[in-house]
C-alpha cells in the first residue's frame, strides 16, 4: 500500500508544495491527480469531477485544462523547441499558424528562451530544457499545473529561475500549482501550503513559517535536514559488538 | 523436476499474457485509423522514417541476392541444358519467396529495432507520458502511424528487393554467363504469372509487414523503462520477427502453392 487514509485539499490560486523523502509517493500522487494511475479505493477531484470516474473523453477534457511539467521535461526529442511549445495549440484547437507563432513566441518570452526557438531539445542544458517543458504545460492555459521535481538536479541560476518562474506564472496566470519537491528551501520559499508526507501518511501539513516553527519532531527533523531522529541514521541492525564477533557475513 | 515444470508454466504464462496485452494494443491501435485518414501526414512521416531510410540496404541486397542466385542457378540449370530458364528461376524465386522473406527479415533488423528503440526511449524519458497529460493519446499518435507505415512501406520494399534481384540475375546471367538476352525476358514474361507469383508475393508482403511491425511497436510499448530494458526489447522484436516471418512464411506458401 502506498497511501493510507491520505485526506488532503489544495487549494484554489495557490502553489502548494507536497514533501517528503524519497520513495514516499509524491510523484504517484501527481500521477492519481492527473489520472496516470488508478487507486484500489478512495476518490480524486479535480474542479468538482472526480478524476477516476470520468470516461477517457472527458478524462482528456479535464487533462486539457491541466499542466504537468515533468522531472525529465519530457519534450518531444524529434521536435524543435518552437514546435514542442506549439505541440499541444495544433493538437488541440483551430488556430492559424501566424496565431500559433505569436502564443509560442508569448510563452517562451516568459521562460526567457524565445531566442533558443530553433534549438532541438538535445542542444538544451536540464535548467533550459524544464522551462521549455514549462512554456508548454502553459500552452493551453490550465487551470492547473503540477511540477514533478522541478529543482532536482539544477544549477543554482537555473534553480533561482524555476523559483521564480513558477510563482510568477502562478500569480500571472491564477494558477493553482501543485509542486512535488523535497528540496525544502526552494520548494518553502515560494509555497502558500505545505504537504508533508511519509510512510503513506500526512505527517503535517501548514503554511511553510508555522511548519518550521511548530512541526512534529519528523518535520523539523525532514525541514531541517538533521541527520537523526524519528527516521534513524542507522538502518535497523544487530548491535555493532554482536556483529564484529560474530562469524557470519 | 518440480521446478522445471513451474518455470515453463511461469514461461507459458508470461507468454500468453504478452500475446494478450498485444492484442489489447493492436485493438487500440487500429481504433486509431480513422483519426490517421484525417492527418495523413503523420502516416507520410513514418513511411519516411521506416520505409524511405530502409531503401539503401534492401536494394543493396537484392542486387546481391539476384547476382548469386543467377550463378548458383546457371550452374544448376547448365547441367541439364536448361539454362535458358535462368529469367524465370531468378524471378519466381525473388517474387514467391526471397523478396518478401529476406526484405522482411532485414525491415526488422533495421526499422523494426530502430521503432522499438525510438518507442522505448519515449517510454523511459517520460514522452508518452508527457503526451497523455497534454491529452493527447499516445498510442493513435505515436504507435498507429507507425504501425501502418510499416504495413504500406514493407511490401514496397520487397518490390524493390525483387526488382533489383532481377536486374542482377541479368547481370550476371546475360551479362557475364553468356544467357541470350531476350530469352531471359521472354521466358520470365512468359512464366512468371501475375497472380499466382506477384500478388501471392505482394499478400505474403504485407502479412510480414503488419507482423513485423506489430511486434516492433509492442516491444517498444510493454518495455521496461530503462536502458537495460530497451535493449532487451530490441533484441526480441529482431529475434520474434525473424521467427513470425518465417513461420508465417510457411503457413502462406503452403495456403497458396500446396495442392
Amino acid at each position: 500500500m502506498i497511501f493510507d487514509g491520505v485526506d488532503m485539499d489544495i487549494p484554489r490560486g495557490k502553489v502548494t508544495a507536497i514533501m517528503g523523502p524519497s520513495g514516499s509517493g509524491k510523484t504517484t500522487l501527481l500521477k492519481l491527480i492527473g489520472g496516470q494511475l488508478r487507486p484500489d479505493a478512495g476518490t480524486i477531484e479535480v474542479d468538482g469531477q472526480d478524476v477516476h470516474a470520468l470516461s477517457t473523453a472527458e478524462l482528456y477534457r479535464l487533462r486539457m485544462r491541466m499542466g504537468m511539467l515533468f522531472q525529465s521535461g519530457a519534450l518531444l526529442t524529434d521536435l524543435s523547441v518552437f514546435d514542442n511549445v506549439a505541440f499541444p495549440l495544433r493538437e488541440h484547437t483551430t488556430l492559424t499558424e501566424s496565431m500559433i507563432r505569436k502564443l509560442v513566441l508569448l510563452k517562451l518570452e516568459a521562460v526567457g528562451l524565445r531566442g533558443a526557438r530553433e534549438l532541438m531539445p538535445a542542444e538544451l542544458s536540464g535548467g533550459m530544457a524544464r522551462r521549455v517543458a514549462l512554456a508548454r504545460a502553459v500552452a493551453l492555459d490550465p487551470m492547473m499545473i503540477m511540477y514533478d521535481e522541478p529543482f532536482t538536479g539544477q544549477d543554482p541560476i537555473s534553480m533561482g529561475v524555476l523559483v521564480k518562474l513558477i510563482r510568477q506564472l502562478n500569480d500571472a496566470a491564477r494558477l493553482t500549482s501543485i509542486m512535488v519537491s523535497h528540496d525544502v528551501a526552494e520548494a518553502g520559499s515560494i509555497a502558500d501550503w505545505v504537504c508533508i508526507l511519509s510512510g503513506g501518511k500526512i505527517i503535517d501539513r501548514g503554511c511553510p513559517d508555522d511548519l518550521v516553527k511548530g512541526g512534529s519532531d519528523w518535520t523539523q527533523q525532514f525541514l531541517k535536514g538533521l541527520p537523526d531522529g524519528p527516521v534513524p541514521f542507522h538502518y535497523q541492525a544487530a548491535p555493532l559488538v554482536e556483529d564484529l564477533l560474530g562469524q557470519s557475513a | 523436476m518440480i521446478n522445471v515444470l513451474a518455470d515453463f508454466g511461469r514461461a507459458g504464462i508470461r507468454a500468453v499474457g504478452g500475446l494478450g496485452r498485444a492484442s489489447v494494443l493492436l485493438t487500440a491501435m487500429l481504433a486509431g485509423l480513422w483519426e490517421l485518414i484525417r492527418r495523413p501526414r503523420l502516416l507520410l512521416e513514418q513511411v519516411y522514417s521506416v520505409g524511405t531510410l530502409t531503401m539503401i540496404i534492401i536494394a543493396v541486397s537484392g542486387l546481391f541476392v539476384g547476382m548469386a542466385l543467377a550463378l548458383q542457378g546457371f550452374y544448376i540449370l547448365s547441367q541439364f541444358g536448361a539454362e535458358a530458364t535462368l529469367g524465370v528461376m531468378v524471378a519466381a524465386a525473388l517474387v514467391r519467396e526471397l523478396g518478401p522473406v529476406l526484405t522482411a527479415l532485414l525491415f526488422a533488423g533495421r526499422a523494426g529495432s530502430a521503432l522499438t528503440a525510438e518507442i522505448g526511449l519515449m517510454k523511459a524519458t517520460e514522452q508518452l507520458a508527457g503526451l497523455e497529460m497534454m491529452a493527447v493519446n499516445p498510442v493513435r499518435r505515436v504507435l498507429t502511424p507507425r504501425l501502418f507505415a510499416g504495413v504500406l512501406a514493407l511490401p514496397l520494399l520487397a518490390a524493390l528487393f525483387s526488382a533489383l534481384g532481377v536486374l542482377g540475375g541479368w547481370y550476371v546471367g546475360v551479362g557475364l554467363l553468356g544467357v541470350d538476352d531476350g530469352t531471359f525476358w521472354a521466358q520470365m514474361q512468359a512464366k512468371v504469372d501475375w497472380y499466382e507469383d506477384i500478388i501471392n508475393g505482394l499478400i505474403k508482403s504485407l502479412a510480414f509487414g503488419f507482423a513485423c511491425t506489430w511486434i516492433a511497436v509492442y516491444q517498444g510499448y510493454d518495455c521496461v523503462p530503462t536502458s537495460e530494458g530497451v535493449s532487451r526489447a530490441t533484441t526480441r522484436t529482431v529475434v520474434h520477427s525473424a521467427l513470425a516471418v518465417l513461420g508465417l512464411n510457411v503457413m502462406l506458401t503452403a495456403l497458396m502453392f500446396g495442392n
